[in-house]
């Protein structure tokens, strides 16, 4: 394959959907600085940085089961929940914090699994199955903190040391090297590892899979259950960042991490996609959210543009595939 | 000047372009009032890009263009349609769900809001017994066999008053033999009736059976047109693949006189299989013969493990297993190639490699890291080995031809050391030299000591590669030939027998 080749398929596979999302970085970056009050300011930057963590790790979650051509619909409420359930097991079961933050990825692998053996043994659709998990964790973990507000301890506190740790430590946004470390990790797996191949594989062709002697429902339940644990990380990370979590909140949440795959070049019918794309879709979601604010808009708007950006990564999505189609009736 | 049968449609230097291809080169085809005109090519040869220009789907061409002796332009299926040109497409667009007279006028169901389901109904019944089919307007298509819903969208492209030409692409690609000989028969009604036909198979003798003139395209070029009954099947397959196929003699591979049982299966039952039982030899091509609809490919989801059976054994090398998935099947060594290689075979959207090497990444990685270095170089040495077209190992397989799609399937299997392998229809939709290829691939197993079964459609393919055959009809196993006394007629009335 020469280099015209070359790049001519990758424009055609999700190449061009990430290069459109690096430009529209830069375009709303550009934007913002023009536009918005104090948004070129090291303030800003940090605080763009801060609400790309708990996005970013939903965002590493989705990918993987997105690719595996399912989708989840329950991250968002995962992860507020399992933090929820944290802060009781830290506030009001008097467990030591490094504990609490156990309970917490505890949490979210459980969740993970049961929407695992929903999609994988019992066969459900991922939307209804995830759907259904996103009201149960709103509501169990809700009752499990009897409607009472959970808070994390302060940075000056005693327990403090874990924001440092995960959140900023004398400044320094300590999240992002996490986030960093996180998605390396979740690179190497989803690139190296049989794990990874099988994902890809199950969400081009799961039957043919089945065939090729693979038990693809095992491996899914795999997958949701690597989601799970990056839910874990961002209801982390989410406390960290927040300090109070409420009951009954966290739903939406999950579109971000749909938005940000799919503005990566994920593609939602399976077996196309890329972290590296995702982490893009991620860092142009938090300049959004952050930049609209510098505006001085009201929070709302954030919603009516994200909803927009959406659209417009599905369109593409929809479009490229039609293109592929087209392409292979030649 | 002598009488020329008259011009209906006529396409003078076509050409047409595709990003970084030229897919038409000065294509010219002509069809005659109340003609079928064969159209044959390898996969690739531009049959279906010209299909295309002439029913308006590709609206962007060079070249002259002429229907009923007017210069046309067509901007769109209806367009075409409106004008006179109906096409069946290779795979039926219809609607499963809906009963038959609701697939025939779809889109037509009324002129004002309201629609009434016993109006269509007539309107189809009618249709249908001009047709002579045998289906009810309230059937649901689902419900219908292929070759039956074939006929429905027959009768829907000629439910349009306007019908002038007929295009059909490889109509008998899922027919049994003797429902492409009902086929034949319509077609030769409608031409009776002054229809012109335009008629895509890969299959040589129904061509030579049914058309009046074939047209022979190769690499996007128009290459010559012949009266069929002036000419022989080996000419146009010269024309086709540009070189002389030859024919090896009919014998058996060579298997050993006492050569150990592989593969004994017994009393296998399904709600499709009715009491089955075979033996598979080491060393030998077992084929499968009967019409579609038979039962074989179920027969192989038993033992392959993917359908659950209702009772039976098998055994593998002279030992009972339990095969409950195709994991088990693997373990004993027993490799299936599914029919729709699309839907169970290959993962379109990944490339040659992902695919080759699916099957065997266990194999080739360590703790769970894939080894690409191996992966790579296990892929090549089987792009190499059975020849793939490809650009290299990244190529999207749904870029592929069909025949070099079916290489892939049939490396993913070979690099997985199996010693049986089902074939199931491993030349549908294949051209002629890529069939050959394939042909010469199963044979050269064989002598690497594979045992293999195939299942076939194509009678010709069965008596040629098979040292023995298996014939089943509606489930069952209603004969068994050895190759020396084995033929098509006596195949055929094995597989029709009730």
């Amino acid at each position: 394959m020469n280099k015209g080749e070359r790049v001519n398929q990758f424009m055609k596979g999700e190449g061009l959907q990430k290069l459109i999302a690096v430009l529209a970085l830069i375009i709303l970056y550009m934007f913002f600085s023009f536009f918005g009050k104090y948004f070129l300011t090291v303030d800003t930057f940090i605080s763009i940085l801060d609400s790309s963590y708990y996005i970013g790790f939903l965002s590493i979650g989705a990918t993987f089961v997105i690719i595996a051509g399912g989708i989840d619909l329950s991250s968002g409420t995962v992860m507020v929940g399992s933090a929820l359930i944290g802060g009781v097991a830290y506030n009001v079961w008097g467990l030591p914090i490094a504990l609490s933050l156990g309970i917490v990825m505890l949490s979210a692998l459980i969740f993970g699994a049961i929407n695992g053996l929903l999609v994988g043994k019992i066969g459900l659709p991922p939307f209804i199955a995830t759907l259904g998990i996103q009201f149960i964790s709103l509501g169990y973990c809700s009752v499990i903190a009897k409607v009472q507000t959970q808070t994390y301890p302060s940075l000056i506190s005693k327990d403090g040391w874990f924001k440092q740790f995960v959140y900023k430590n004398e400044g320094f946004p300590m999240g992002i090297i996490w986030l960093i470390l996180f998605f390396i990790i979740a690179w190497v797996i989803l690139n190296k590892t049989v794990l990874g191949r099988y994902t890809y594989a199950i969400g081009s062709n799961e039957e043919a899979v089945e065939l090729t002697g693979i038990k693809s429902n095992n491996w899914k339940i795999l997958v949701y259950i690597v989601n799970g644990f990056f839910c874990g990380l961002a209801g982390i990370i989410y406390a960290a960042t927040y300090s109070t979590i409420t009951p009954q909140t966290g739903n939406g949440q999950e579109m971000y991490a749909i938005a940000a795959c799919v503005i990566g070049g994920t593609s939602l019918s399976g077996g196309i996609g890329s972290l590296s794309g995702t982490i893009l879709g991620v860092f142009v979601i938090s300049v959004l959210k952050t930049g609209l604010l510098s505006m001085g808009l009201p929070v709302q708007w954030q919603q009516v543009l994200i909803g927009v950006v959406v659209i417009l990564a599905v369109l593409m999505d929809v479009i490229r595939m039609k293109n592929l189609k087209r392409f292979s009736l030649t | 000047m002598e009488q020329k049968k008259k011009n209906i449609l006529e396409m003078r230097d076509i050409n047409k372009y595709f990003v970084g291809a030229h897919a038409l080169d000065n294509c010219c085809f002509t069809l005659q009032k109340g003609e079928i005109h064969a159209l044959v090519g390898e996969n690739g040869a531009g049959k279906s890009t010209l299909v295309k220009i002439m029913t308006g789907v590709y609206t962007d061409y060079d070249g002259e263009y002429l229907f009923c002796g007017n210069k046309v332009h067509f901007q769109g299926i209806k367009e075409a349609q409106q004008a006179g040109i109906s096409v069946v497409h290779q795979e039926l667009n219809m609607m499963n769900d809906l009963t038959v007279a609701q697939n025939i006028f779809i889109g037509r169901e009324s002129k004002g809001f309201f629609c009434s389901d016993k109006k269509l109904n007539e309107k189809a019944q009618k249709l249908i017994s001009d047709f002579d089919i045998k289906v009810k307007p309230t059937e649901l298509l689902k419900n219908l066999s292929v070759g039956k819903a074939q006929m429905v969208e027959i009768a829907r492209a000629m439910s349009f008053e306007s019908t002038k030409v007929l295009i059909l692409d490889e109509p008998t690609a899922a027919l049994s033999e003797s429902e492409s000989h009902d086929l034949f028969e319509k077609m030769e009604n409608l031409r009776k009736k002054g229809i012109s036909i335009v008629f895509i198979s890969h299959r040589l003798g129904e061509i030579m059976k049914i058309a009046d003139r074939v047209t022979v395209m190769r690499d996007g070029a128009y290459i010559d047109t012949l009266k069929v009954c002036e000419c022989k099947i080996e000419e146009i397959i010269c024309l086709m693949i540009g070189r002389e196929i030859i024919e090896e003699p009919k014998q058996r591979s060579g298997v050993k006189e006492n050569a150990p049982t592989v593969l004994e299966v017994t009393n296998l039952k399904s709600s499709k299989v009715k009491d089955v039982s075979f033996i598979l030899n080491k060393g030998e091509i077992l084929g499968f013969a009967g019409l579609v609809g038979s039962g074989r490919t179920e027969v192989m989801r038993l033992i392959y493990g993917v359908d659950k059976k209702e009772s039976g054994e098998i055994f593998v090398n002279g030992v009972k297993r339990q095969i409950n998935h195709s994991k088990d099947a693997i373990k004993y060594g027993i490799g299936y190639l599914s029919e729709d290689r699309k839907r169970f075979g290959l993962m379109l959207g990944l490339s040659v490699m992902d695919n080759i090497v699916l099957p065997s990444y266990t194999k080739l990685s360590k703790f769970g890291f894939v080894s690409k270095k191996k992966c790579l170089s296990e892929t090549y040495r089987l792009i190499k080995q059975l020849k793939i077209k490809t650009f290299d190992t990244n190529q999207i397989v749904k870029k592929l031809s069909g025949g070099n799609q079916q290489k892939v399937v049939i490396g993913k299997w070979l690099l997985q050391d199996m010693d049986i392998l089902i074939f199931d229809e491993p030349t549908r939709g294949i051209d002629v030299g890529a069939r050959e290829e394939i042909y010469i691939m199963i044979k050269k197993l064989i002598n690497q000591g594979n045992s293999i079964i195939v299942i076939s459609s194509d009678l010709t393919e069965i008596v040629r590669l098979s040292d023995r055959v298996m014939v089943m009809s509606e489930g069952k196993i209603t004969g068994e030939l050895d190759i020396s006394e084995a033929n098509q007629e006596k195949i055929m009335t094995l597989a029709t027998q009730g």
